[in-house]
């Protein structure tokens, strides 16, 4: 006991309120120089908050912090870098205007930045060395949300900490770059750097980290060695509970509801991704799923499913027969679409507006417009069902779309696009930091809808989720969308390689360093 | 350790404060008052007396209190399309300048129908003149609108400079094409024929039927604000130019309609000033109204009712600005002091509908 070194950080009785809720109600943790920790929780049990403090970007009400044996006090994200604290938030902290080295180079002390030049080169170096392409000169709002998340990552690592906080890191990676990601840490904690691992994902967790820490309702309900434990066991322990079941649907399939033929659209700005003639087809009763690493040009091909880029060739997109390519979004809901998009604030919703307004960014017919008027009670009528359908927590129709969690914003969002009786619905990352509960309830949202014939398309970074969830899937490389293959047929070794673009005639002739052996006879 | 900190600190709320939106007003007007009574205690005069020049005197009898509607007129009517505006995100400060082409455009349109001998109707004149305004506002903020859209030039520093702009244009014209023939060279229009100037609303006070007009406007604009799809379409296009276009609203849309009202109604305010209490066109014609106006669609919490009154309290600083000069022997910018004190104050009240204030809780 004398010969050991002290944690590297410790945290003990920790206690942050908020108004209305408790985050943190008592919660110790203690992590030893060199090791994985995993901080394994739902969402709204407090992880978030909890980094937070850590970081120094929320002061706790009560309960001390010790960082290498010593008591501090971090009162700022500034103190917690000089402690050698670095942290990648599930929420991106960039500023859209700048590039990735300018985003970069704000978030390092200045003496360490040196020339733009160069730090952009270390930008590259340290990119390719933990797997993680990245255009150092690129602006981050032409980047995906999985490209930012890759900035983020990067830019902790650049500042080689001592300890290094990542928040639910692997949604946007690939199998194959979740193993390289997984790699690196091993690496860093061989090096003696600590790790913080915040995830509800059970199987990484096994996977990864030597101890682990649950939460549930701002309390830790737990404290294990995960590696021996099941994730069944980790499941209780989380949810206080058996994980609900999702019930799998079998459906006759009916006719062809949206066809895409050839669509190409050119890029918007010079960092978007082409689209390359795509074709697909979704059938009444069937939910098919678009597999790929962010970036790949799913953002442009919603764009151009759900009418927000119109600049597709009008038979490019058809729903039921009709052409819809150059319509907008609002002329293509009215043909029967409805679209889940990726970011919930500010395109699903708009933040500072109540959810009973934001019903009416999908709803534009009577009885909630009516002759140019708003129909306030119909809008209220409309989110009051949707939260009480959905079991959305929010104080009522009247509460800001801002004030919901994430999980809570997407069911609202999910709900709304539903009550619209579609005839297809697109969906993209549904369960997107959603927590496991409300993750098991929109996927059978999903299935139930593709019971009444609905035909769903769900655009997807995360395997488990689309293996669960679709009939078929197609996966999107280089602004190229791959054959489609039935689920059951599908391996994820083979949906991994055609994640870079090893399809028979995929746009991977340029032979990406991946491993390509045996690939093309998939 | 010593802690040097306020023991007040802010703490963020779960949610913004309906009340306290409310109040904020309220409460800058009482910080206002208070902090102007200091200051013409400082200034040597009784701050009880002096208030009452203020605050009383211009509503002493039913011509003072004309006189003080009578100045709610443009100030609100600039107001209500500023208020539209703010709520699309489109800063648009230039409304003084809108106002000043209303002025020219209405001015012109009267000066064209008053010749010796004329035959047409006055009202039908007064209605082509305040259309004339309309479109003279609309004309001047499209420039900014243009801009922006094709340039995404910032519409605040266009709009503001857009209004020197537009002094320098009126100064020309009662200079140049509308100088009074026969006016001795000074440079302004002759006066207009009684029969087309705005007929009175109270008799012995100037206040006249555009502040019915501005009454309607009022209610008409509060339901396209909180009613209309239209007003839904330009508020998410203005807040969040992405939703917009899930929905399928156009953010240009948004752009052009907000400018488009709040040129539309700065310029009537301009009409209704130049046929109104001024009666000619004069090288100046708004003593900052564009300016004044937007404290007032902030004051008024960009509603549009509440913009009224907004607009009741700016015009009383107004008048016992003037009235502070003649009665107290200080300087008219006493009026200007007491704006600025108001969206001072009014803006740092407004920090509690998001925080509260607490103690801070002591170290552990």
């Amino acid at each position: 006991m004398t010969l050991q070194l002290p944690p590297r950080l410790a945290l003990a009785h920790i206690t942050k309120r908020y108004p209305g809720v408790t985050a943190n109600d008592d919660v110790s943790l203690s992590v030893a120089p060199g090791e994985i920790h995993a901080v394994l929780g739902e969402n709204g049990a407090g992880k978030s908050t909890l980094m937070k403090i850590i970081f120094g970007a929320v002061r706790p009400d009560a309960g001390e912090v010790h960082f290498n044996g010593a008591p501090v006090a971090i009162a700022s994200p500034h103190d917690a870098r000089n402690l050698g604290i670095a942290m990648v938030f599930q929420h991106f902290s960039l500023f859209d205007t700048l590039t990735v080295t300018e985003n970069i180079a704000l978030g390092l002390p200045p003496k360490e930045v040196g020339g733009m030049k160069q730090l952009a080169e270390r930008i590259r170096a340290t990119a390719a060395r933990y797997g993680l392409p990245l255009e150092p000169n690129r602006h981050v709002h032409t980047l995906s949300v999985g490209e930012r998340q890759r900035v983020e990552i990067v830019r902790a690592l650049l500042a080689r900490p001592q300890l290094l906080i990542l928040d639910e890191p692997t949604s946007v990676l690939t199998p194959q770059a979740v193993e390289t990601l997984f790699v690196t840490l091993r690496q860093l904690a061989e090096e003696g750097t600590s790790i913080l691992y915040i995830s509800h994902k059970l199987d990484e967790i096994r996977a990864l980290c030597h101890h682990a820490t649950v939460m549930r309702m701002g309390r830790v309900t737990g404290v294990c060695d995960p590696r021996a434990e099941s994730a069944a066991s980790l499941s209780r322990l989380m949810i206080g509970g058996e994980p609900p079941r999702e019930a799998r649907v079998t459906t006759e399939r009916g006719p062809v509801r949206l066809a895409v033929r050839d669509l190409s659209v050119p890029r918007a700005h010079a960092f978007a991704t082409e689209l390359q003639q795509i074709a697909l087809d979704v059938h009444a009763g069937e939910i098919v799923g678009i597999a790929g690493v962010s970036g790949n040009g799913q953002q442009e091909l919603l764009a151009a499913l759900s009418g927000e880029d119109p600049r597709g060739a009008a038979g490019s997109v058809q729903i039921d027969h009709q052409p819809v390519g150059r319509l907008d979004a609002a002329a293509r809901r009215r043909v029967g679409l409805a679209f889940v998009p990726e970011e919930r604030l500010g395109r699903g919703a708009v933040p500072g507006m109540s959810l009973s307004a934001n019903t009416l960014l999908s709803h534009q017919t009577p009885p909630y417009v009516r002759g140019g008027m708003v129909s306030p009670k119909a809008a209220e009528g409309l989110a009051a069902g949707i939260i009480n359908r959905f079991r959305v927590k929010a104080s009522g129709p009247a509460a800001l779309a801002r004030s919901l969690s994430g999980g809570n914003l997407q069911k609202f969002i999910v709900g709304r696009e539903i009550e619209s009786g579609p005839k297809v619905l697109i969906v993209a990352q549904p369960t997107w930091g959603v927590d496991v509960g409300a993750a098991a309830q929109i996927h059978n949202e999903i299935l139930a809808l593709k019971a009444t014939g609905c035909a769903v398309l769900v655009v997807s970074e995360e395997l488990d989720e689309l293996f669960g969830l679709c009939d078929r899937l197609h996966v999107m490389a280089k602004g190229h969308l791959s054959p489609s293959i039935p689920v059951e047929s599908a391996t994820r070794e083979q949906v991994g390689l055609w994640m870079s673009g090893l399809w028979e005639g995929g746009p991977a002739s340029e032979r990406p360093h991946a491993a390509t052996e045996g690939a093309s006879h998939g | 350790m010593a802690d040097l900190r306020s023991p007040l600190t802010l703490a963020p709320r779960g949610a913004p404060s309906r009340p306290m939106a409310y109040a904020s007003p309220v409460f800058a007007l009482v910080l206002t008052l208070l902090f102007g009574a200091l200051l013409f205690l400082v200034l040597g005069k009784d701050p009880v007396a002096a208030l009452k020049v203020f605050l009383v005197d211009p509503l002493k009898d039913k011509r003072a209190i004309g006189e003080v509607l009578l100045k709610t007129v443009p100030l609100v009517l600039c107001a209500l399309g500023l208020s539209v505006c703010y709520r699309a995100n489109v800063w648009n400060i230039g409304a003084d300048g809108q106002l000043i082409l209303g002025g020219i455009f209405a001015g012109a349109a009267v000066l064209y129908f008053d010749t010796p001998g004329h035959t047409i109707a006055g009202p039908a004149v007064l209605v082509i003149a305040g259309l004339a305004g309309i479109i003279g506002g609309m004309a001047w903020a499209a420039i900014t609108a243009l801009l922006k859209d094709r340039f995404n030039a910032n519409e605040i520093l266009v709009s503001l400079m857009l209004t020197y702009i537009a002094q320098q244009l009126l100064l020309w014209v009662v200079n140049g094409p509308l100088k009074d023939p026969a006016g001795m060279n000074f440079p302004q229009s002759k006066v207009f024929s009684s029969e087309f100037l705005l007929p009175n609303l109270l008799s012995g006070s100037r206040l006249h039927v555009g502040f019915l007009v501005m009454l309607v406007l009022v209610a008409a604009m509060t339901v396209f604000v909180f009613r209309s799809f239209a007003g839904f379409r330009l508020q998410v296009g203005g807040t969040a130019p992405l939703a917009a276009r899930y929905a399928g609203f156009s953010s240009r849309k948004a752009l052009w309609s907000a400018l488009m009202i709040s040129g539309g109604t700065a310029g009537l305010a301009g009409a209704f000033e130049v046929t109104g209490p001024i009666g000619q066109l004069l090288p100046s014609i708004s003593p900052g109204y564009g300016f004044t106006a937007i404290i007032v669609a902030f004051v008024g919490r960009l509603h549009p009712v509440g913009a009224v009154f907004g607009g009741i309290v700016m015009s009383l600083f107004y008048i016992g600005g003037e009235m502070a000069q003649s009665r107290l022997g200080l300087p008219s910018a006493i009026g200007w002091v007491f704006q600025g004190m108001l969206l001072f104050f009014l803006l740092a009240c407004d920090t509690l509908i998001d925080n509260r204030l607490r103690w801070r809780a002591r170290a552990a």
